[in-house]
């Protein structure tokens, strides 16, 4: 797994992207250039996550930054994998506004700064994996989901949280035509928002989130199939009932509400027990809860995870 | 019109056999120059298989264009590139197949089988690909010869099947956006209706493709 207790996860500003390319060959020389003050202790802290403490799988290397910024499901920006970094090239994520609703003590629009701004910032390498059986390993900045639903003020009779991506044909094509009935929405139990793992990503890659990953800000649900990460979210609702979300609403007997990675519950198209990692050549096996089980399978506890998939 | 046509035969007939051999010969040399440049994108394999895919459904619907094209023109000699044609959509498609085997399953055979009894669009898929099997096998002059031209015409409507099988194949794979393989698919339905349209006369009846010298496969 990659992060043993959520507590240990540095809060740290975002870190370079040479020291995660480098961070090996860094991890060396990093204590002299650290007692010489030439480094900040967010990257140093960076690679200790790396190195082991939190711990990478022995598979698991960062996925080339340009396979994960070129190689994207976003049918906002077309329905080909290639399309959204060309279509979302003049996309401008700034300045945004997302829309605080439901049950809260006071619902209003936030802007992104209201909303994510002086929390802690998170830097969190998490496995990707797509319910088409593919996968990345990401590094993401971003902050934890749990802070901000804090800083909204949920009434205590919330169950749910659910989120809604920007509708707008003009600056999001592939909204011209009804593949998916627009717009894009995403859901999660408050106990599964509230988890440590969930992220809200503002950046990847050290970089602020591009706009074909979802700028600029989007879920990061690492246990779950790569669809519950709804993307460019201008609206979180909180309520008391399972609110509908996209993909079930396209193809229920397809795609889940939980949508948690299962190698033992199978697409009714294609089989779940095997991923082929971005860049590798032979398939690897799919992991329950995508190897996060040891933090999130309580959360399921006594469900019928073939009933409820 | 009639004139038109005819003075279009003759450099028609010199030139579609080496525009055919491009049609063939060029994607797939791109294709191969895009892997080993690594131009495919992030995942190379996925890239090949739709690309492979495509190739034989277009490859396919060309040769079923070949019929409906001998009625409206008269143009008997057409029916050798149908055959070239029909092979080069078997040689895709076995290079779509070896593209699953080897690269995207390497060789993992249970999981194969698995697969295919499971999956249903691997199951079509498949189906298109078998069916396709004793057409390539029957291609040969010495074929026809053999199981005569009625015997011969019945084994080739399997090609029917098959492209149903392909475009529900290429319609199974698919996550949601069904625009491309419903495109395929609408071609061949016009294909399918335009040999029903132009289909002969009764069978005693005097044939719509005039005899030519190099005829030498009948019309399917």
């Amino acid at each position: 797994m990659l992060i043993r207790r959520p507590d240990d996860i540095p809060s740290s500003d975002i870190t370079p992207e040479t020291v995660y390319q480098n961070r090996r060959a860094f991890v060396g020389t990093a204590g002299a250039l650290a007692l010489g003050g030439l480094i900040a202790p967010s990257a140093l802290q960076a690679m200790r996550f790396d190195r082991g403490t939190v711990g990478l799988q022995e598979n698991d290397k960062l996925t080339p930054e340009d396979d994960a910024t070129s190689y994207n499901n976003y049918y906002e920006f077309g329905t080909g994998k290639d399309e959204p970094k060309e279509q979302a090239k003049d996309f401008r994520p700034m300045p945004w506004t997302v829309n605080v609703e439901g049950l809260v003590k006071k619902p209003r629009p936030y802007s992104f700064d209201e909303l994510v701004g002086k929390l802690p910032v998170q830097d969190r390498v998490y496995r990707h994996r797509c319910v088409e059986a593919w996968s990345m390993v990401i590094p993401w900045q971003g902050v934890q989901l749990k802070d901000v639903i804090a800083r909204c003020e949920p009434l205590p009779s919330v169950k749910f949280v659910e989120f809604t991506t920007l509708y707008d044909p003009r600056r999001m094509p592939g909204q011209a035509r009804a593949v998916l009935p627009w717009p894009y929405k995403e859901a999660l139990r408050l106990d599964e928002a509230n988890n440590p793992l969930a992220l809200l990503a503002t950046g990847m890659y050290g970089k602020a989130l591009p706009n074909q990953n979802g700028a600029p800000l989007k879920l990061v649900v690492p246990w779950k199939y790569g669809f519950k990460g709804i993307k460019a979210i201008v609206k979180i609702k909180f309520t008391d009932k399972m609110p509908n979300t996209t993909w079930n609403d396209a193809n229920p007997s397809e795609y889940g509400f939980y949508a948690n990675v299962n190698p033992l519950v199978d697409h009714p198209r294609w089989t779940q027990a095997k991923e082929r990692r971005i860049g590798q050549f032979l398939k690897i096996p799919t992991l329950p809860f995508n190897g996060y089980a040891s933090q999130v399978a309580s959360l399921y506890s006594g469900m019928d995870l073939r009933k409820y998939y | 019109m009639r004139s038109m046509l005819a003075r279009a035969e003759a450099p028609t007939r010199r030139l579609v056999r080496p525009a055919l051999w491009l049609l063939v010969i060029v994607p797939s040399i791109v294709l191969v120059a895009q892997l080993l440049l690594d131009q495919l994108g992030a995942e190379p394999i996925e890239a090949l298989q739709k690309a492979s895919g495509e190739w034989t459904l277009r490859l396919l619907a060309a040769s079923l264009a070949v019929t409906p094209l001998m009625r409206l023109t008269g143009w008997g000699w057409l029916v050798a590139q149908r055959r070239f044609l029909g092979l080069a959509t078997f040689f895709w498609a076995l290079g779509h197949l070896s593209v699953y085997i080897v690269l995207d399953q390497f060789f993992d055979w249970p999981e194969i089988v698995k697969d295919i009894l499971k999956h249903l669009y691997i199951t079509a898929g498949m189906l298109a690909f078998v069916l396709m099997i004793p057409l390539a096998l029957t291609s040969t002059k010495w074929s026809i010869k053999r199981l005569g031209g009625k015997r011969w015409n019945q084994l080739h409507r399997l090609v029917y099947v098959s492209a149903i099988a392909g475009c529900v194949h290429y319609l199974w794979a698919v996550k949601k956006d069904r625009e491309e393989p419903m495109l395929y698919a609408a071609v061949f339905v016009v294909l399918f209706a335009l040999r029903f349209i132009l289909r002969k006369p009764g069978p005693r009846s005097p044939r719509s493709v005039p005899p030519d010298a190099s005829v030498t496969l009948p019309a399917a």
